[in-house]
């Protein structure tokens, strides 16, 4: 292992990931990679997650391509030094902020949205000129073993690679250096990764998870919000990072939702939900036992149907919900969506608020005055009002969790900031070195009071200040100069 | 035993009232703060004079100043760095609201190092405050003077429920490390940021790392020789060389290294005289641990100048050592002391590899006055900033972030970076209840729909330069028709 990420550092001290050209022609090797291999790549996913080819494309692929796009116009823009505003004291200088790559960054991709979650960073990655390592997770082994495939036959094979490979692997993996790690994964994985990344002193992004509340308002479209709530909780079989999670809201309205929630899963998936195309499944054995065991107990509105041979879990609401129990204590990843009723607004903040911030927060009301209460009195990663997971699609959003939900963001512009080091540099000239004669000693009082009349920058309300503080600068350094004569 | 529990609890409590929130209490703080550098001004320098022997002039423009202009910052820009960012949008999201929200984390924790205690907890304070924190402050106890100030002093000027000094040393840090905090602020050594970043890993807490490093100075051949001069010593020799943006060790040719021996001695003698230890403007090392330890690197190499030393006054004269080998213990650690090695190369190339062999340093300095040597240097090397021909003088613009790279740190500060530093920068998509019939393009089932005609319309995105629409241009923008509904049944 040590070996493999030497020889992509050495890959990297070449320099050959850093001019934009090539960077370039990387992103549109891999747009072209995305394009040619797509039959490919949507047969895997449908292979590990009984995805249909409609949902990989569109909950996957498309992000995929819609972030190369963007990160393609706009990365001659983003690599440009970035001017920096100057003092009276470094006025004749250059000075800029340089972006700069990293070196070898390590991308832990997680098993729900193996192709988006893995390809997305290392877009972000290669924009930002580094060499990067891909470690898929082992649990969606087919799409796993297609990027080990195609990626290198279409990458530079020295500065991309794909490392694949269970638990042992990964932590073999994470003994070795790197100058950035972005991992997608849950909260316990996340302490482990950062942990191992503390002896390299190796910056990280942690993209984890938590459970994202969804509060429903009395005074809301119930039917456009249900419908919405649907699409988002049941899309992959509810195994989404940024899926709502559990619903807060006033018991009057349980009924209502349970019913047209009941409406638009039928609309979606059919009467016969097993045999709906659209309609995934659960990635693996240990956690389809995992989501039926949250079940235990539990008032079943509707759903709860489950089938161990196929890993299928029909869309399930439960409610009543206590607080307490199993199905509130850890994020469900499943078909399955509580309510847990309360008395208004303030008791889901409270609510809320408790509990450790999650990765989103969905509010539906038609007042907007109540949705801007909910944002600012909780925390989370992220936000989407009157819908949900769509925060997640626009990447001037910076997309990334806080608290255990986890740390950094990326996607867009985001991600090339993330991976890169923004260097800061001042360049003067070797002249004018009478101005300097200011800070050497032998100091006198004189010269700090000069210093603080210099370095205080309250005098700088309006411009008259700035151009008298301007020439009585000159008039110094001519006067020292002469001095010095 | 968690000795600092309820102190770190009962801040996480008032910041969970709200109270850090709005921009008046924010300011507020910020003027306690303002006031307490102003009505405390003699005090703070008497302290600094007390533990590191820093001369007045020193501690006002590297301390009181740096601390006084970032509080004005912060009060002149909080209303504008508070406001939420709003965001460029796709078509599918046109007539939503979408920004960024900056919010504080909750309780953050600043451990500042004693080399120049007052700024390294001060300036992060500042962002900290203004990003609407509550902060548990952990000053070094080696600078004992100014640490007892703001143990007893600072916070009469800022809101006792809001704000804590925790003191002790690496047995109490330890201790208030085990703690959950929302964010912790780190300014010290390499090995104890190791140390910091493995605690923040057991609570997923981010962090900010300033560490340090060898800083490489490279003089061309080609440039003005008293100047280059006078520049270096004074970066190296101020605060007795115990900055950590200090120039290390210089890389010259032997030719420069020759011309630049007497000038770096003349530069000595006009700033400090010819017995620097009566000059009053050169300080002092902070700790008979760190004398002896800087003392001892006076045994690498040759001395060309320099090399004597006082146990009593923790005096260490301003020394330049020659024929130094990278092997020697000199270049084994950062030096922070007032030595400086100077090591020979052939050229700019050969100083480019030595540089690249070794870790990312926190800075980088080049003196040329061909800038094509300067902008060499900086495209082929990595660190924490650069600046050409001159000093530290980059840290002194708010507008440049200031932090390392590698082993020299990860995060940065000063100015707005501070105040970004310490939010959470939160995406926000407020969309609105109507115009479901965009959205269910996306809603299953999606046997009557054909993958060809999303295809096509994500193609169209492709080409237009304004948006990339996600989930689907209705047809009537491809086609330029009215818009039907019937195209979405």
């Amino acid at each position: 292992m040590e070996q493999r990420v030497l020889r992509v550092r050495a890959a990297f001290q070449t320099g050959r990931s850093r001019p934009l050209t090539f960077r370039l022609q990387q992103l549109r090797a891999l747009q072209r990679m995305v394009q040619e291999c797509q039959k490919e790549i949507l047969a895997a996913l449908a292979d590990d997650l009984h995805k249909s080819e409609f949902n990989a494309y569109s909950q996957e692929v498309i992000n995929v391509l819609g972030e190369l796009d963007h990160v393609i116009e706009k990365l001659p823009e983003w690599v440009a030094p970035e001017p920096a505003k100057k003092t009276i004291l470094t006025l004749m200088d250059e000075a800029y902020i340089h972006s700069e790559p990293l070196g070898v960054v390590l991308i832990i991709g997680a098993w729900n949205y193996p192709f988006v979650l893995n390809i997305q960073p290392l877009v972000g990655a290669i924009a930002a000129g580094n060499a990067v390592i891909v470690k898929p997770s082992e649990l969606s082994e087919r799409t796993a073993m297609l990027l080990a495939k195609i990626i290198p036959q279409y990458l530079d094979k020295e500065l991309y690679c794909v490392i694949n490979g269970g638990i042992e692997e990964t932590t073999e993996l994470l003994k070795q250096r790197f100058d950035h790690i972005l991992y997608t994964g849950s909260t316990g994985v996340g302490k482990i990764v950062m942990e191992a990344a503390a002896k390299h002193l190796t910056p990280v992004t942690l993209e984890l998870g938590g459970k994202s509340p969804c509060y429903i308002d009395k005074d809301c479209n119930l039917d456009v919000a249900c419908r919405r709530i649907t699409w988002g909780k049941y899309m992959n079989c509810g195994q989404t990072c940024i899926a709502p999670d559990y619903i807060l809201c006033e018991p009057s309205l349980q009924g209502q939702i349970v019913e047209k929630i009941k409406e638009t899963v039928k609309e979606f998936y059919g009467e016969e939900i097993k045999q709906s195309p659209d309609y995934e499944r659960i990635i693996n054995l240990r956690h389809f036992k995992r989501v039926t065991n949250l079940l235990e107990g539990q008032k079943i509105a509707f759903g709860g149907e489950t089938d161990e041979a196929t890993r299928f879990i029909a869309p399930t609401v439960l409610t009543d919900v206590n607080p307490n129990s199993k199905v509130m204590q850890e994020e469900i990843f499943g078909p399955v969506l509580p309510i847990m009723p309360v008395k208004n607004a303030d008791e889901a903040i409270q609510f809320i608020n408790q509990r450790e911030k999650p990765l989103a927060l969905y509010v539906f009301s038609n007042n907007n005055k109540l949705i801007k209460r909910m944002i600012e009195e909780t925390s989370s990663g992220g936000v989407t009002g009157n819908d949900v997971i769509m925060h997640f699609t626009l990447n001037s959003l910076p997309f990334g969790g806080v608290g255990n939900s986890g740390m950094g963001a990326y996607h867009g512009k985001h991600s090339f900031d993330t991976f890169s080091h923004h260097r800061s540099c001042l360049i003067k000239s070797l002249r004018m070195e009478g101005a300097n004669k200011l800070r050497y000693p032998p100091n006198s009082q004189s010269k700090v009071d000069w210093a603080n009349f210099f370095l205080l920058k309250r005098f700088n309300r309006g411009k008259i200040g700035i151009f008298l503080l301007a020439f009585l600068g000159i008039l110094v350094a001519v006067t020292m100069k002469l001095q010095s004569f | 035993m968690n000795p600092f529990a309820d102190t770190v609890q009962s801040l996480r409590e008032a910041f969970h009232s709200g109270k850090t929130r709005p921009a008046e209490f924010r300011a507020a703080q910020l003027e306690g703060l303002n006031r307490f550098l102003k009505e405390n001004r003699d005090s703070l320098l008497a302290a600094l004079a007390q533990d590191l022997r820093k001369p007045p002039f020193e501690s006002e423009i590297s301390e009181i100043s740096i601390c006084q202009s970032e509080i004005n910052l912060a009060l002149n820009s909080l209303h504008s760095w508070m406001k939420d960012e709003h965001v460029s949008k796709n078509l599918a999201t046109q007539l939503d609201s979408a920004f960024i929200r900056k919010e504080p984390y909750g309780v953050v924790l600043i451990i500042a190092p004693w080399n120049y205690p007052l700024n390294l907890m001060l300036v992060p304070l500042v962002g900290a405050i203004a990003a609407g924190n509550c902060v548990v402050l952990k000053p070094s106890e080696m600078s004992s003077s100014v640490e007892k100030v703001i143990g007893e002093v600072l916070p009469r000027y800022l809101d006792k429920n809001c704000f804590a000094v925790v003191l002790g040393g690496p047995q109490e840090t330890s201790a208030l490390l085990e703690n959950r905090f929302d964010y912790i602020f780190f300014t010290g050594n390499t090995t104890v940021g190791r140390i910091v970043m493995a605690a923040a890993s057991q609570h997923l807490t981010p962090i900010t790392l300033e560490l340090g490093g060898k800083n490489p100075c490279y003089v061309d051949d080609n440039c003005d020789l008293q100047n280059v001069a006078n520049r270096v010593a004074w970066f190296r020799f101020f605060n007795a060389g115990q900055t950590c943006v200090a120039p290390d060790y210089v890389l010259c040719s032997p030719e420069m290294r020759e011309k630049l021996l007497p000038a770096l001695q003349h530069a000595v003698t006009q700033f400090y005289g010819k017995d620097p230890q009566s000059s009053p403007d050169l300080a002092r090392i902070i700790s008979p641990k760190h004398f002896l330890r800087v003392r001892g690197l006076l045994g690498s190499g040759r001395v060309a100048f320099g090399g004597q030393s006082d146990e009593q006054e923790r005096y260490i004269a301003p020394t330049v050592l020659v024929d130094v080998k990278e092997t020697d213990p000199v270049m084994q650690e950062e030096i922070f002391g007032p030595i400086l090695p100077i090591l020979t190369v052939s050229g700019v190339e050969e100083a480019i590899a030595f540089i690249r062999k070794r870790e990312k340093p926190l800075a980088l300095y080049a003196f040329s006055n061909d800038s094509k040597v300067v902008h060499q240097m900086l495209d082929q090397t990595s660190s924490g900033g650069f600046c050409g021909n001159d000093g530290f003088m980059h840290l002194t613009l708010t507008t440049l972030p200031f932090g390392g790279v590698g082993n020299s740190g990860m995060g940065t500060y000063h100015g707005k970076f501070s105040f970004d530093t310490f939010s959470h920068q939160r995406g926000c998509l407020l969309r609105s209840a109507g115009l479901e019939k965009f959205n269910s393009l996306r809603y299953p089932p999606y046997a009557q729909r054909n993958l060809g005609l999303l295809l096509s319309l994500v193609e169209v995105g492709r080409k237009s330069q304004c948006a990339r629409p996600f989930w689907m241009a209705p047809r009537w923008v491809r086609f330029e028709t009215t818009p039907s509904w019937e195209a979405f049944d």
